[in-house]
């Protein structure tokens, strides 16, 4: 226990949050690192994803990217890509946009594939063209499920750049790294506590957000009925 | 014999299933509990094998209040059949069977043979012994379920709407059924139904109700068709349906039996 | 190639010492799962406490979690037994929402009438709700199977050897041949230890997989006398 307070004790000293190497520094670096990664990985997986869901067609690409991206090691993606594209930033970055694209196309084409058809064919008897029904009736009763690919999409992303410290100068991994490198176990165990503070609250803000959205569909969610256990057996003729 | 003393009960949410039911069932007849939904005909019924306890009052079998049973015995010497047979979708047709012998502690072996009896005693075709429920149809599953219950030869059986997910057809086959089954094996048997036309068929003894458990009328299936209690009783039996009301021609030099639509319902045996 | 036809011991090596660090991860992250998801599913209250924990601990990446439980639990660093723990407790916290989901699936009308039938709380786990659950918790196994797999690889970052021993050797020692057979490699043993896992549920549960035997369309003639 007494290493946590090390740690701490290394987080609270002024040094490590000054410089080229300073906390505030690595952490806008990871985050930077996080959004356009995700950013770019969206931009590529929601068209396909809506194309999917909406047509139905190419179903199991999907599912066998999912399967395969799942399969991949990603330390192996990260140190091939270093290896063929040299040190630096851009090999991490295209790993992690590889890693990130299956879960945001899964989300995506779940979502969409998951709305209700009676509700479709409403809209389209109704005189929607398929474009507005992508937008005014799919993406809407989709969107939670979406933001819930999002948000593994992010958290993978988040692991995956810390791992990437590791072939590049980059990110709140360089301090794990660099404590493993010089059995520096305060600077290391900091890091990763960094690191997992970042990731749950990240987490917790996109859930909440995934509940706002979900809310905003469905109002009334109905509350868990009490299930069937043992003596206390419910349920009148 | 199965006595309700001043049985009570309600549910959380204040709704009252059951109130001040008191009733003697007796020993080696069927006696079907028929009502609408809410008449509480269920609960009942699952306050008999402690599926659930009565919020106040007791429910005695031979005399000994059920709470003196351990819950699980109690319900293994129980048969208790349910709508669409309730079978473990995990085991096959004899392991369904086999189901209370083998928590018993007989051998497998043994319960196996049970079960191929009882397939038999059932109906089914032994060819059926090694498949799953969900290969079988509606009525077969059933048939089982039947079975099943009386694996462990209670003396009583507990039917819970046991018919009432079958198509008219089927349904009339099983009912048949049981009354054979019944006539042989002279079970404590209490029925529960909505349906009165089943009640009438299957009951030694009917007890209709209206709700809350209250009796609305009680009498072998012959008195309650002849002297309906009230205008509920009268409303539920449809005492005033035309094939209700059955009128006697000759013609042929035959008794032909018509209903008040003039409709011939059969022939009177001479 | 030329790097594989000198080096396949050592690959089998260590694809030994990977297969001993994940199988033990992925058992002791289903001993964990299964007991708990059942607790979850019965009781919803403490049930959603447990799962929103399994969540955060899960939204914690991998290589901080391995350096954060040795300290927690004040196990060595750098050793086999801490790979497997976090491992394990990390699979744990994927499984055990499948293994909630799996338990609350069970129809209840089965449930209700397993119980009327008599059986006892024992019986209603062991030989009721346990192997209905089987095909969820095997999806669930499927899953936490190859992705322990792949995380396995970064026990080389903190110096214990498995298959990711090969990328951090490679990319130190600039051999691309020795990254791309870890990779393979590690997809191989994914791919092998998944397809156990859909043979084992098979013979779990022979009752899933039967519906295509011609169904009969008649009752058999009952003893019905009209």
């Amino acid at each position: 226990m007494s290493m946590f307070l090390e740690a701490f004790t290394w987080l609270a000293d002024s040094a490590a949050w000054m410089g080229a190497t300073s906390i505030g520094h690595r952490l806008g670096q990871h985050l930077i690192i996080t959004m356009i990664v995700v950013g770019i990985a969206a931009a590529i997986a929601l068209p396909v994803g809506i194309a999917i869901g909406h047509t139905g067609r190419g179903r199991g690409f999907v599912i066998a990217a999912a399967g395969a991206a799942r399969a991949v090691p990603t330390l192996g993606l990260l140190t091939i890509l270093a290896l063929a594209m040299g040190i630096g930033i851009t090999a991490p970055i295209v790993a992690l946009i590889v890693l990130a694209v299956p879960p945001l196309l899964a989300g995506t084409y779940a979502g969409i594939e998951n709305v209700e058809r009676t509700t479709i064919d409403a809209a389209r008897a109704a005189g929607m063209n398929e474009f507005q029904i992508i937008v005014h009736v799919e993406l809407p009763l989709a969107a939670h499920v979406i933001l819930g690919g999002f948000r593994s999409a992010t958290l993978q992303v988040i692991a995956t750049a810390t791992l990437a410290a590791y072939v590049s100068d980059s990110g709140l991994g360089r301090y794990i790294f660099a404590g493993l490198k010089s059995r520096d176990y305060p600077q290391m165990l900091a890091g990763a506590l960094l690191v997992a503070a970042l990731a749950i609250l990240i987490d917790l803000g996109l859930s909440v957000l995934q509940r706002m959205v979900r809310r905003s569909v469905e109002p009334r969610m109905p509350r868990p009925r009490s299930r069937v256990a043992g003596p206390s057996l419910k349920g009148a003729s | 014999m199965i006595e309700f003393r001043a049985v009570s009960k309600s549910f959380s949410g204040g709704a009252v299933a059951v109130e001040e039911f008191s009733y003697v069932l007796p020993s080696h007849r069927t006696v079907a509990l028929v009502g609408s939904s809410g008449s509480g005909k269920t609960t009942l019924l699952r306050m008999v094998n402690r599926m659930l306890e009565p919020g106040s009052g007791t429910v005695l079998i031979d005399g000994r209040d059920v709470r003196e049973f351990n819950k699980v015995a109690l319900r293994r010497s129980i048969g208790y059949v349910m709508q669409d047979g309730g079978l473990l979708p995990h085991r096959t047709v004899a392991e369904n069977i086999s189901t209370v012998p083998v928590l018993n502690r007989v051998s497998r072996k043994e319960a196996r043979v049970t079960a191929l009896e009882l397939l038999e005693q059932v109906g089914l075709d032994l060819t059926l012994a090694d498949r799953y429920p969900a290969q079988l149809s509606g009525g077969q599953r059933q048939r089982v379920g039947v079975a099943r219950a009386l694996a462990a030869d209670p003396n009583i059986l507990l039917m819970d709407e046991p018919f009432g997910a079958v198509d008219p057809i089927v349904r009339r086959e099983l009912q048949n059924q049981l009354l054979a089954l019944q006539s042989r094996l002279g079970k404590t048997m209490v029925f529960v139904t909505h349906d009165i036309d089943e009640a009438l068929l299957l009951g030694d003894e009917v007890i209709v109700l209206r709700s809350g458990g209250r009796i609305a009328q009680v009498g072998p299936p012959a008195e309650i068709l002849a002297a309906p209690a009230d205008a509920f009783v009268r409303d539920f039996i449809g005492a005033d349906r035309p094939e209700r009301v059955l009128r006697i021609v000759e013609t042929q030099g035959r008794k032909v039996v018509l209903d008040q639509a003039g409709r011939p319902a059969g022939v009177l045996a001479s | 190639m030329t790097w594989l036809s000198t080096s396949w011991p050592r690959v089998l090596e260590l694809t030994w010492s990977h297969l001993l660090l994940s199988l033990p991860a992925i058992l002791l992250g289903i001993m964990v799962a299964v007991p708990l998801g059942r607790i979850a599913s019965r009781w919803p209250r403490p049930g959603g406490i447990v799962l929103g924990a399994a969540s955060l601990l899960y939204a914690i990446p991998a290589l901080p979690l391995l350096i954060i439980i040795p300290f927690l639990f004040g196990f060595p660093q750098r050793s086999p037994t801490t790979l497997v723990v976090a491992l394990g407790v990390y699979a744990a916290a994927v499984l055990v929402r499948t293994s909630a989901d799996a338990f609350t699936s069970i129809d209840s009308k089965v449930r209700e009438s397993a119980i009327a039938t008599g059986h006892s709380a024992g019986a209603m786990f062991w030989r009721v709700d346990l192997p209905l659950a089987v095909p969820v918790l095997v999806s669930g196994i499927r899953v936490v199977t190859v992705s322990t797999v792949g995380l396995v690889t970064i026990s080389a970052l903190i110096g214990v050897p498995s298959l990711g021993t090969l990328f951090t050797d490679g990319f130190q020692r600039g051999i691309t041949a020795e990254v791309i057979t870890g990779i393979l490699a590690v997809i191989v043993v994914a791919c092998v230890l998944d397809a156990i896992c859909v043979v084992i549920g098979r013979k779990l549960t022979p009752w899933s997989h039967t519906r295509s035997q011609p169904k009969r369309t008649h009752e058999p003639a009952g003893e019905a006398k009209a």
